[in-house]
This record gives structure tokens, sequence and C-alpha cells, in this order.
């Protein structure tokens, strides 16, 4: 048996450490891993906890993250709690086994250290890595902040193992900003957040021999639209557990999630749509603004991405005049992320804002708060003349000229 | 456990964990060198499959050909996937949450040359490298057999192939066969062989041998594709024959990287000519002005041969 650690009732965690933190609790049965950074020093805490006999799971280390995730899927089948780490370039490299993973409707838990995507190199954090990954099949839950990173590694497990999901589960934090931020968190003791997760519950084990079982079969015509239908209906009908969770959190920390987030939105007439650690940022420029402008600024974050809260995000925003929605990641062609799915979830509603999309903080660009007061200051504009007056995309933090399209 | 078998009978009636009904094209040794793994031990086993013509011919959904547990992830990877699941079972041999605890468990991966030689090698180099218990056998049938027949780095030099075709200017395939067999010893693995499956008996041997070895093991298995190959599908043990006779397909093993052991001598060695000769892909090699790539593929199975028998004489 794995040995317990005494953890202070407040203690001072990076990012990383509180996903290494949260794994340990949850013992793991399989961790299979692979050095990148930022991720590489969750993955340096965990193999510390195993060292010193606070962990009793089997840890592989791998000699790529394909592997990594392939030893995952390969454990997780056997019948047990598995999960990994990675950021960037190692997530790209994981890709092809993250939909084999979810097709085989397995629990993994994956902390994704958010990182931008080469050419050119770059280790900074951006969500590049988190955008990637959308379609895979995954449910995908972001973190704010150290304190979240810890909590929302803790109740992935309990969404993905749940015998009404069993899928895997992405926690995303920002690299650098949140994984090697020193930052107040609350844990959980290690009976509690043990408890809380619960044993792990098998599913068709490849180690129970008396029912031997497939995995991976092939299915073409005939049967692959109904596996994949199936597979995004359990993903879909996710959202109910992913609440349930986050509710059972609440009532057992006073710590609460919700699939939307919104702050200050009771009144706003104006309204920033992020993810990550711009959440905060932007919530601290919202304030200022109410206290010294008088300008009615909210921020709404789809803390949830997959499966992507379409009609409560469309409730967060119903009442606002203007949106500016954040994107962290190159669109590579066309409206960032966030743009074309708040727009999609507002186009159904009644009310239609003004939407417009700035694309910011690649490769680790700072967004200040005054760059976040500026596309502020844009969206008051738009609100004010009822229609679009600004780009309908434009860069933000940008060196050089302004750049914008669709003018 | 190993089960006795001591004839052909005693093999034919064992109880079948690979079924007989698959897609397997008629004359595919394949479905021999696998009932073979399967037939030779009463453990439970755990099978990992790479994408390839055994798993796209044994899985494909509602059928399944495996009275066993078994993981098909991608082409890559089935090392990998062994990997996981053995870590999976020691955790769970460790906390006391196996079902059956007292009954042992095998760990087995199978792949194809491409997914062996090419995609997956390093993944199996690092599942090796990492000590897993598990046995690996590699179906090499010298050829992308499952996507038309394309040249992989098991591929012998002469084969004309999709993507080497024989041609006006070219007898196809330059490059000489990677020899895993080697490269695998050379990881340190505790026990790697060759096997044939028209030598059963040896191949049961060292199958058993395998499993019964503690950590990693890799089998390089010949398996004579009717298909890309271009022989008569009743023909497969007569060619497979000719492959270990004429000594392109010598059987050996190798124990804890350097001790390595003949364990079949032909009593009569036939050329290799008549060994290419029966098989369509080698067609071409008997133009005139293609005569030299025989010789020279004479040269190299001498050289080889003479090499196995002085480091099994050496013991090194």
């Amino acid at each position: 048996m794995a040995e317990k650690l005494k953890l202070q009732e407040v203690e001072v965690w990076d990012g990383n450490m509180a996903f290494a933190q949260a794994m340990r609790q949850a013992q793991i049965d399989v961790v299979a891993a692979y050095p990148i950074t930022p991720s590489t020093p969750t993955v340096h805490g965990y193999a510390k906890f195993l060292s010193d006999g606070y962990i009793d799971g089997e840890f592989v280390l791998v000699e790529s993250e394909h592997a990594a995730m392939s030893g995952c899927v390969g454990a997780a089948a056997a019948g047990g709690r598995v999960a990994t780490a990675t950021s960037s370039q190692g997530f790209a490299l994981m890709i092809e086994v993250l939909y084999q993973a979810s097709g085989m409707r397995l629990p993994i838990v994956l902390g994704l250290v958010n990182r931008a995507l080469a050419s050119p190199l770059n280790v900074n954090g951006d969500h590049s890595d988190m955008y990637l990954g959308r379609d895979a099949g995954w449910i995908m839950i972001d973190a704010f902040n150290a304190q979240e990173a810890y909590d929302l590694m803790l109740m992935g497990f309990k969404i993905g193992e749940d015998l009404s999901v069993r899928l895997p589960v992405i926690i995303n934090q920002d690299g650098f900003i949140t994984s090697h931020t020193a930052q107040n968190v609350k844990p959980l003791s290690d009976d509690t957040a043990y408890n809380f997760i619960g044993d792990y519950k098998e599913v068709n084990p490849m180690l129970d021999f008396a029912k031997p079982i497939t995995y991976g079969a092939q299915t073409e015509e005939d049967w692959h639209f109904e596996f994949k239908a199936r597979q995004h209906k359990a993903l879909m009908d996710s959202s109910k557990v992913i609440s349930d969770v986050f509710e059972e959190f609440k009532s057992l920390t006073n710590r609460e999630y919700k699939r939307v987030e919104s702050y200050l939105m009771d009144d706003a007439e104006v309204a920033i749509v992020a993810l990550g650690s711009t959440v905060e940022s932007a919530v601290q420029a919202a304030k200022d603004l109410r206290k010294n402008r008088g300008i009615k600024a909210g921020v709404v974050a789809t803390r949830v991405i997959r499966p992507f809260p379409i009609k409560e995000v469309a409730e967060a925003l119903k009442n606002v005049k203007a949106i500016a929605t954040l994107d962290r990641s190159a669109p590579g062609g066309t409206m960032g992320m966030l743009f074309n799915e708040i727009s999609a979830a507002l186009y159904q509603s009644e009310s239609r804002p003004v939407i417009s999309n700035y694309i910011y903080g690649l490769g680790g660009r700072d967004m200040t708060q005054a760059d976040i007061k500026e596309v502020y200051a844009d969206i008051v504009k738009n609100a004010k003349a009822g229609k679009l007056v600004t780009p309908l995309q434009q860069f933000s933090g940008l060196r050089g000229p302004k750049l914008s399209f669709f003018n | 456990m190993s089960k006795i078998i001591k004839n052909l009978k005693q093999f034919s009636t064992s109880n079948d964990r690979f079924e007989g009904a698959h897609l397997l094209c008629p004359g595919c040794a394949h479905s021999i060198i696998v009932r073979e793994l399967l037939n030779c031990t009463d453990d439970n086993l755990v099978i990992a499959n790479a994408t390839g013509c055994l798993e796209v011919c044994t899985a494909v959904y509602p059928h399944t050909s495996w009275d066993a547990s078994w993981i098909h992830i991608g082409f890559e990877n089935a090392a990998t996937a062994a990997s996981g699941a053995e870590a999976m079972y020691k955790t769970l041999q460790r906390k006391g949450r196996l079902k059956d605890p007292d009954k042992p468990v095998k760990f087995v991966a199978f792949g194809g040359d491409g997914a062996t030689y090419d995609i997956g090698f390093q993944f199996l180099s690092g599942a090796v490298e990492r000590g897993h218990n598990f046995t690996y056998v590699c179906l090499d049938n010298e050829v992308y057999a499952n996507t038309g027949g394309q040249r992989s780095s098991s591929t012998p030099r002469g084969a004309s192939t999709a993507t080497t075709p024989a041609g006006r200017v070219s007898y196809g395939k330059k490059r000489y066969k990677k020899d895993m067999v080697a490269i695998m010893a050379a990881h340190g693995a505790p026990y790697v062989a060759q096997v044939a499956p028209n030598k059963w008996k040896d191949m049961v041997k060292k199958y058993q041998k395998a499993l019964a070895t503690e950590g990693p093991v890799y089998i390089n298995a010949m398996s004579a594709c009717t298909t890309e190959w271009k022989f008569p599908s009743d023909k497969t043990i007569d060619v497979s024959d000719m492959g270990t006779d004429s000594l392109v397909f010598p059987l050996y093993e190798i124990e804890n990287g350097t001790k390595l052991t003949i364990t079949y001598r032909p009593k009569n060695i036939i050329p290799v000519r008549d060994y290419l000769g029966v098989q369509g892909r080698f067609k071409h090699l008997f133009k005139k002005e293609n005569e030299h790539v025989i010789e020279e593929m004479q040269k190299a199975v001498d050289e080889k041969w003479e090499l196995l028998q002085r480091r099994e004489e050496a013991g090194v």
C-alpha cells in the first residue's frame, strides 16, 4: 500500500504540482508518460512520489508520446485507472491514439499543459494544442489557475469513469502562466480526495479471462457510423454527469464550478469570452473598467470545451450587446474556434449580440491589461452602434502594423 | 503451463483459442503461426495485434476469431499496447485486484514485418528496452501485404513489389533485408528466435521457451504469402520448406544477446535459386541481365550461414 502524505490546509503549488498531487491522490494504476516542456514537472513530481513510496501503481517510461497514449490504451483496456500528461508537439504526436482511446471508450485522464505548436518552435503557452484535440472525442475541461487544475484533475477521473460516460478526459491548464507559477492551493486530504473519486469500476477488462474481449475491431460502412453516433451521444450526454460531479465537489469543498463560468455578467452590456489564465486577466480588467470608467463589462468562459455547452453559453450571453471572443490559437484561415462556436450558439437564440474575434497571445505573448481594455473599448463601440464597426477579426498584442480581416 | 504436444494428432485436436473462421487468404501461413502459439499453452493470454492482414481478417465486427483477450490499437504500437496491459497486470497483482491471481497470464504481440521492421520499430525497441514480460511475434511475409504489396525494410533484395516493381531498368528492390533478429538480440532481450511454420515442432518448442522466459522475447516467423510471393495457395508448406532448406530463413535462437544455437540443419541444402524459382515475385531475376542478383543473394545467404555457425561454435 502506498504511504499517505499529510498536506497543509493551504499548499503553495504551481499547476504542474497541482496535477501531480491530484494524480497521486487518485491512486492511478498505470501512468505511461514522456517528457515535454512545460508539462514535464507533472511527471517529475509523480516520479518523486513513486520513488518515495507514495504511489504503488506502475509508471511506464515510454519512448514517445505516441507510445505514452498507446500504453495508456493498453493499460486501460486491461482494466484500471490510467492517466498521463503532455503538451504541444507531444500532444500532436499522440493524436492518432487519442481517437482510438475515445473510440474504445476508455476513461483515460490526460493533463494537457497548453503550449504553442511549431513551426517556428516555441515552448510557451498558447492554446494550439488544446484546439488540435477538439474533435478527438474526449471530454475537454479547462483550468484557469493551479487550484482549478488540482480540483478538475480529481474530478476528471470521476467524470470519465462514470458508468454512463466511459470517455477519456483532458484537463487543460496554461503552460508556464499556470503550470510554473506558484500559487496558493487548498488540497483535500488523501482520503477525502480518493473517496471523492472512488474505486475504479472495471468495464470489459481484458484481464477478466472468464469473458475474453476483443478491443479495436474493424467496422466498415455497416457499423462504423453507429459506433461513432453512440460515442457522440455519450459525449453529449456527459454534460449532466459533469454538472453533477461539479455539484458534488461543491458540497465537499465549497468551491463552485460550472460548465460555463460567468463573471460580472448580471448587468453586463459587453462581454469577453476567453479560456485559460486570460479569464482571470479579463475579470481584473472588467472590474477596473466598471470602477473607473463605468463600463458594464463582464466575462464568460467555457469551462467545459467538449461537450460544448451551447445552450448554457447562449444563456450566459443573451443580455449583452457586444461580445469579443478571444482565441489563443492561430486560426488557420478562418475565424477562431471560440468565435465560431459562440456565434453558432447565439445564432439559435433570440438575441443577436454583435460578435468579433481577437487572436492573441500566440507563443506566450502576454495579454496585458491594456490589451484587454482595448478590446473592451472596441466592443463598447460595437455595442453603441448596434452593429459591427470594428474588424470582424483582428490580432491583439501583435508588433508592427495592425492586422485585421473581414473589415 | 506448457502443453505437451508430441504429434500432429495431438496438435490438431488441441483446444482452439484462435478460431478457424477468419478471412485470411487460403494458404496464408499467418494462421498456422498464430494458432500454434495460442494452442501451445494453457495460460491465460492477452494479445495485442498491430494493424495488418492478421488484424483485419480476424476481428471484423460483429465477429472475432479470438477466444482470448485481444486488442488492436494501430499499425505501430502493438508492443506498446502489450506493455500497457502488462503494466496494469503488475499493478493489479501488487494491489491484490486480479480476479484469478493464481493462473499465469502471458502477454503476446503480433505484428507483420511492416508493423515490426518499419512503422513500429521504435515502439518495439522501447518495449524491449523497458523489459516488459511479453513475447513479440513478427509475422514476416516480407511485404506490406494488407495494403497491396509494397516493399518494407524486410523485403529481400531482388523482390518485385508494388513500390519496387521489376521493370525495363530495374530488378526490383535494391536493398537487403534488415536483420531484425540481430537487432533484437542486441537489445539484450533474454530470448530471440527465428521460426518457420513448416518446422512446427521447432516452432512450438521455441514458443514454449518464449512464454516461459521472464522479460521481452522476439520471435521472427517466416510467413509465406501466397498472394504477394505469388505461388499456388496449396504450396505454402512446400515453399516454406524451400525457405528453410535453402537457408534463406535459417532457424536459430539467441539467448541473452549472445548464446546462439542453430536449431535446424537441412540434410540437403538447396540452392537459393530453387527457392526463388517457385515464387512469382522473383521471376524477373531469371532474365539474363538479372542473373547476377541471384548469385549475389546466394553469396549473402552463404555468408550469413557461415556467420551463424561460427557464432554458435564460439558461443558469442
